[in-house]
């Protein structure tokens, strides 16, 4: 994936032009309306956007589940549009397979991603065991707690080969505290491999604590309406919630968002 | 331990009690009453019957239970076949479809002289009579857990780059599988029914048969010994459909059914 062409920085993905429109005619619908959009390799993206802003849409449109009206997709230097297999996904519910045991859940996600049956084996042992969930490798998804679940599932997706991993309101579904322990949880894991990340978040916040750019998008049809660049240095500290600069450029997407 | 044993037993000896009542209520009313043996035998000289002619009525048996686990067995693998190849392939789907349930409405007292007419009266027409009738829950069942697994999981493997087999076999067919036995079940008192229909129409061995022959000498404790066979081997047949169910699905959580 890595082919560095003519010194360039390569970027892990570029969505250039994005449109989608949905029917035809009187009745068609745009739903993305000429979005571009960057992620370098090793960055840590996040969208944030009024709902209905179409994100979930463009997370199909880079994952090729839906091929965009007009606009590309490249990934890793590779054009991509309409192509499957080129993310790892860590989904908004865990979605781990009922009938599969944690650790096979992620074997399994592993394989169709492209590993090798006995590193996937291998690779999942050593990395529950990581982040401290080994005791549960053999029991169903049912026994385990919502954060621990959006841990496997975050695991299965930083395993995977695919350099660029899109995270879809990945702490949505949680209580306020566990999510809160889940993003510092989270970058200390990224802040390890640094993954490039596009993350898509409802809170401001969390994009902030989180990313190294954050783009704000319009509503429907969508476009990017600013980007920020957060200059806190990394490792994020805790305390950066109550960081005055932090707290400005809060407000400031905030008004944007209004 | 002690616990569950007595909820157990709590829930058996109502039923049990009302059953011991009626039969005794029976054995008076045809001792006591005015009602010839011929007519209706009491539950006593049914079971002496059975005691009296056990060899014959094993034998008997036997067929019916041969022919039983043929046609549910055979009807079973193609209920099971023919549910994957319509969920793969859908315009096979749109033709096949409207049929089998046309061939449900051709009501079998009438496709087995047809059946007999073709294939004469040996065991062939009559397994195919039984597995004509089983097939079809199990394809109908087994159609609806293909068609619908979870909308996330599906979601998230099309986001990973699933092909459509993988889909199949991790997902689909995993999931269809609780809809099987629900299938299975209704297919597995349905094989029992028709094997005893099969043997009053075409052949002079089976349980179905021997009730005939038996009704028509006006011995009818032999029939209601019939009656009795065939009852439980319909809930042995149900029992062991839903034994397989218990070791096939474990990773259902435990505490789901209160």
């Amino acid at each position: 994936m890595q082919k560095d062409t003519a010194g360039n920085k390569q970027s892990a993905l570029q969505a250039k032009q994005i449109r989608k429109r949905f029917g035809s005619g009187h009745a068609a619908k745009e739903v993305i309306g000429g979005l571009s959009l960057t992620v370098a390799d090793g960055e840590f993206v996040s969208i944030v956007g009024p709902s209905g802003s179409g994100k979930t849409t463009l997370f199909k449109i880079i994952g090729g589940l839906e091929p965009p009206t007009e606009g590309d997709i490249w990934i890793g230097g590779e054009q991509t549009t309409g192509e499957r297999g080129h993310i790892s996904y860590v989904p908004q519910q865990s979605a781990l397979l009922p009938w599969r045991t944690v650790a096979g859940n992620i074997e399994l996600s592993l394989t169709i991603s492209g590993a090798g049956r006995q590193e996937a084996k291998q690779k999942t042992k050593e990395w529950l065991e990581k982040i401290g969930l080994h005791e549960y490798a053999d029991d169903y998804p049912h026994v385990l707690s919502g954060g621990m679940l959006q841990r496997v599932s975050f695991l299965r997706a930083l395993l995977a080969p695919q350099q660029l991993m899109l995270l879809d309101e990945p702490f949505g579904a949680l209580d306020a505290l566990t999510r809160l322990q889940m993003q510092q949880w989270l970058l200390s894991i990224w802040e390890e491999s640094r993954r490039s990340v596009l993350l898509v978040t409802h809170s401001i916040e969390e994009a902030l604590f989180l990313s190294d750019r954050v783009i704000v998008l319009s509503a429907s049809p969508a476009v990017v309406l600013q980007e920020f660049v957060i200059p806190f240095e990394r490792p994020r500290r805790e305390a950066l919630w109550t960081d005055i600069a932090f707290n400005e450029m809060k407000q400031h997407i905030y008004e944007l968002l209004k | 331990m002690g616990n569950k044993k007595r909820i157990a037993w709590a829930k058996v000896w109502p039923p049990v009690a009302v059953l011991t009542a009626l039969l005794a209520c029976w054995q008076a009313a045809v001792a006591w009453g005015d009602i010839d043996p011929w007519l209706l035998p009491a539950p006593v000289s049914i079971v002496q019957e059975a005691i009296q002619i056990w060899p014959r009525l094993m034998e008997h048996t036997e067929a019916t239970v041969r022919l039983m686990l043929l046609g549910f067995a055979g009807g079973s693998a193609v209920g099971f076949v023919l549910a994957a190849l319509l969920h793969l392939i859908p315009w096979l789907r749109t033709v096949v479809y409207p049929l089998l349930v046309l061939s449900q409405n051709v009501p079998i007292v009438a496709v087995a002289p047809i059946l007999t007419m073709l294939l004469g009266w040996g065991l062939l027409p009559k397994t195919l009579l039984v597995a004509l009738v089983c097939f079809f829950p199990i394809t109908i069942a087994m159609l609806s857990g293909l068609g619908n697994p979870d909308a996330q999981l599906r979601h998230y493997f099309q986001m990973i780059g699933i092909g459509k087999w993988q889909l199949f076999w991790r997902l689909e067919l995993p999931h269809a599988i609780v809809h099987l036995f629900s299938g299975l079940k209704i297919a597995a008192s349905y094989s029992v029914l028709s094997a005893v229909v099969a043997e009053w129409l075409g052949t002079n061995r089976g349980l179905g048969a021997f009730m005939l022959i038996s009704s028509k000498g006006f011995q009818p404790d032999r029939v209601y010994a019939a009656v009795i066979i065939i009852v439980a081997l319909s809930l042995m047949l149900f029992g062991l459909v839903v034994l397989a169910e218990r070791m096939l699905i474990r990773w259902r959580p435990a505490k789901e059914v209160k």
